[in-house]
C-alpha cells in the first residue's frame, strides 16, 4: 500500500448517531463500507483524505426491507451480493440485480454496497442508471435530521453530490416501478471491467431512459424519452439521443463509440420485445 | 485484535487501516495469499471472510474483527482443489492459484460450469486460458472423467 498507514485515522463508532455526531464534530471523515473504492485510492497513494469513519459493523444499517405501498429499502451497507439474493428485489428490481451481477466480481460484489456506489458519484457506477429510471429516493441523515433526495437532482457535476459532510446515506429507496425494466452494461468484460456505456429502462405509457458514462454524471433522457411517448420512430428518438448525450474521449473509450453505442442501446431495448 | 484464522483464535495487533493481504502476510506468516494489483481487479488476494470471498488488498484489518478469516494455508496442501489443480494443469505461473482456489471452495459442493466460470469471474489467470481451472475444479467436485 503506497499510503502511509502511521498517517491514517479510523474512527469507529458502535451505533449510527455516535457516527452522526463523529461526522459533525470530528470532520472531515471518510466514511467506509465495503472499502472497494476507497481502498483503490489507498493502494495507490492517490486520496488525498487520512481520516475515517468504519460504517461496516453498523447493524442498523444493514438489509433490504420490503414496505407497505411496494416500496424497496436498500440499508447503506446493503451489498451487491445482498442484491442479488433477494427474492424481494429479483421480484420487483430485476433490472437492478442484472446491474449487481455485472459490477466487478463475487469478491467485490460481496463487500460493495449500493449506497456507495451512490455516494462514490462516479459517472460510471453500474447501478446508478437503475436508480434513475427507478425514480429513487437517497436518505441522508445528520445530527439535525433526516432529508430525502430525488435521486434525479443528487448529482449536480462530476463526482459532486448535494451532500454535506456531516451527512450520511442510512438508505435508498426505490417505489414500485410500472412497466418492463431492461438493463445491459457494455464494457471490455462483464466482470471487472469498468463500463464504456450502460443503459437502464423501463417500457411503459411513460417510457423512461437512463445512460452511464455519457456525461459527468449518471443521465436521465426526457427528451428521448418525450419523443417515445409521442409516438417518434426509433430513428427519430435515436436521433434526439444523440443530440442529448454529450460523452467525452478517455481512457476506457471514445466519444463517437459511445455515442454509436448509446444510440444501439436505445435500439436494442426498444426493439425488444420485453 | 481477535478474530479466527483457519480454524484457529488469534490475537494479532496492527494498524487497523492495514491491508488485511498485509497482516496475513507480515503480522501472521502467511505468505500464500499473493498480491496482484491491488485494486480488486484479480483476485490474487481472495480469502474468505466468513466464508464468503473477498479481495484481501480491499479490506482494512478492524473489519475482521470478531470474523472467521480462512486463507489458501487452511486447505492444508491435499484438499481436492489443491490436488486437481495440480493434476490437471489449473496451475501455471501459479500467482493466481491460491486465490482461484478460495474463490472456488466458496462455490460449494457441485457446482456447475456456469456458476464456477460466475463465481471464478473476479479472478484473472493469464497462463491457463481458464479451462484447465474450471475442469480443475469441475473435477474436484467430483465431476465424472475426473483424473481422480
Amino acid at each position: 500500500m503506497r499510503t502511509a498507514l502511521s498517517g491514517l485515522d479510523l474512527l469507529r463508532p458502535r451505533t449510527l448517531d455516535e457516527a452522526l455526531r463523529l461526522l459533525r464534530d470530528e470532520g472531515p471523515l471518510v466514511p467506509l463500507a465495503g472499502c472497494t473504492d476507497v481502498y483503490v485510492g489507498l493502494n495507490f497513494g492517490t486520496l488525498p483524505a487520512t481520516r475515517f469513519v468504519d460504517l461496516w459493523g453498523l447493524r442498523e444499517l444493514r438489509g433490504i426491507s420490503l414496505r407497505d405501498g411496494g416500496t424497496l429499502s436498500f440499508g447503506a451497507l446493503a451489498t451487491h451480493t445482498d442484491i442479488v439474493r433477494s427474492p424481494e428485489v429479483n421480484a420487483r428490481l430485476p433490472m437492478l440485480v442484472a446491474a449487481a451481477r455485472e459490477v466487478g466480481g463475487v469478491q467485490i460484489q460481496n463487500r460493495g454496497t449500493l449506497a456507495g456506489n451512490v455516494a462514490n458519484a462516479s459517472p460510471a457506477g453500474d447501478t446508478l442508471p437503475v436508480l434513475a429510471v427507478a425514480e429513487a429516493v437517497v436518505v441522508l441523515r445528520s445530527v439535525d435530521g433526516e432529508r430525502r433526495v430525488p435521486f434525479d437532482g443528487f448529482y449536480t457535476g462530476y463526482r459532486q453530490t448535494v451532500m454535506r459532510p456531516d451527512e450520511l446515506i442510512v438508505a435508498i429507496e426505490v417505489p414500485p416501478v410500472e412497466g418492463a425494466q431492461w438493463f445491459r452494461k457494455v464494457g471490455t468484460r462483464a466482470a471487472q471491467a469498468i463500463s464504456k456505456v450502460m443503459m437502464a429502462a423501463v417500457k411503459s405509457d411513460r417510457p423512461r431512459v437512463s445512460l452511464g458514462s455519457v456525461g459527468p454524471t449518471v443521465v436521465r433522457l426526457p427528451l428521448t424519452e418525450e419523443a417515445l411517448a409521442g409516438g417518434a420512430t426509433l430513428e427519430e428518438a435515436q436521433r434526439v439521443l444523440l443530440d442529448e448525450i454529450h460523452p467525452i474521449d478517455d481512457v476506457r473509450s471514445t466519444a463517437e463509440y459511445r455515442r454509436r453505442v448509446a444510440a444501439n442501446l436505445l435500439g436494442q431495448w426498444w426493439s425488444d420485445g420485453a | 485484535m481477535h478474530f479466527k484464522l483457519n480454524g484457529a483464535a488469534v490475537e494479532v495487533e496492527a494498524h487497523p487501516m492495514k491491508r488485511l493481504l498485509d497482516v496475513l502476510r507480515q503480522e501472521c506468516g502467511l505468505t500464500g495469499t499473493k498480491e496482484g494489483c491491488g485494486e480488486g481487479e484479480c483476485g490474487a488476494c481472495t480469502v474468505l471472510v466468513d466464508g464468503e470471498p473477498v479481495c484481501a488488498c480491499l479490506v482494512p484489518f478492524a473489519q475482521v474483527a470478531d470474523a472467521e478469516v480462512r486463507t489458501i494455508e487452511g486447505l492444508g496442501g491435499d484438499h481436492p482443489l489443491q490436488r486437481t489443480f495440480a493434476e490437471v494443469g489449473g496451475a501455471q505461473c501459479g500467482i493466481c492459484t491460491p486465490g482461484m482456489i478460495m474463490a472456488a471452495l466458496a462455490l460449494g459442493p457441485n457446482p456447475t460450469l456456469e456458476e464456477v466460470r460466475v463465481g471464478l469471474a473476479g479472478n484473472l489467470c493469464r497462463c491457463t486460458g481458464y479451462e484447465a481451472i474450471y475442469r480443475a475444479v469441475l473435477f474436484a467436485a467430483g465431476e465424472e472423467g475426473g483424473p481422480a
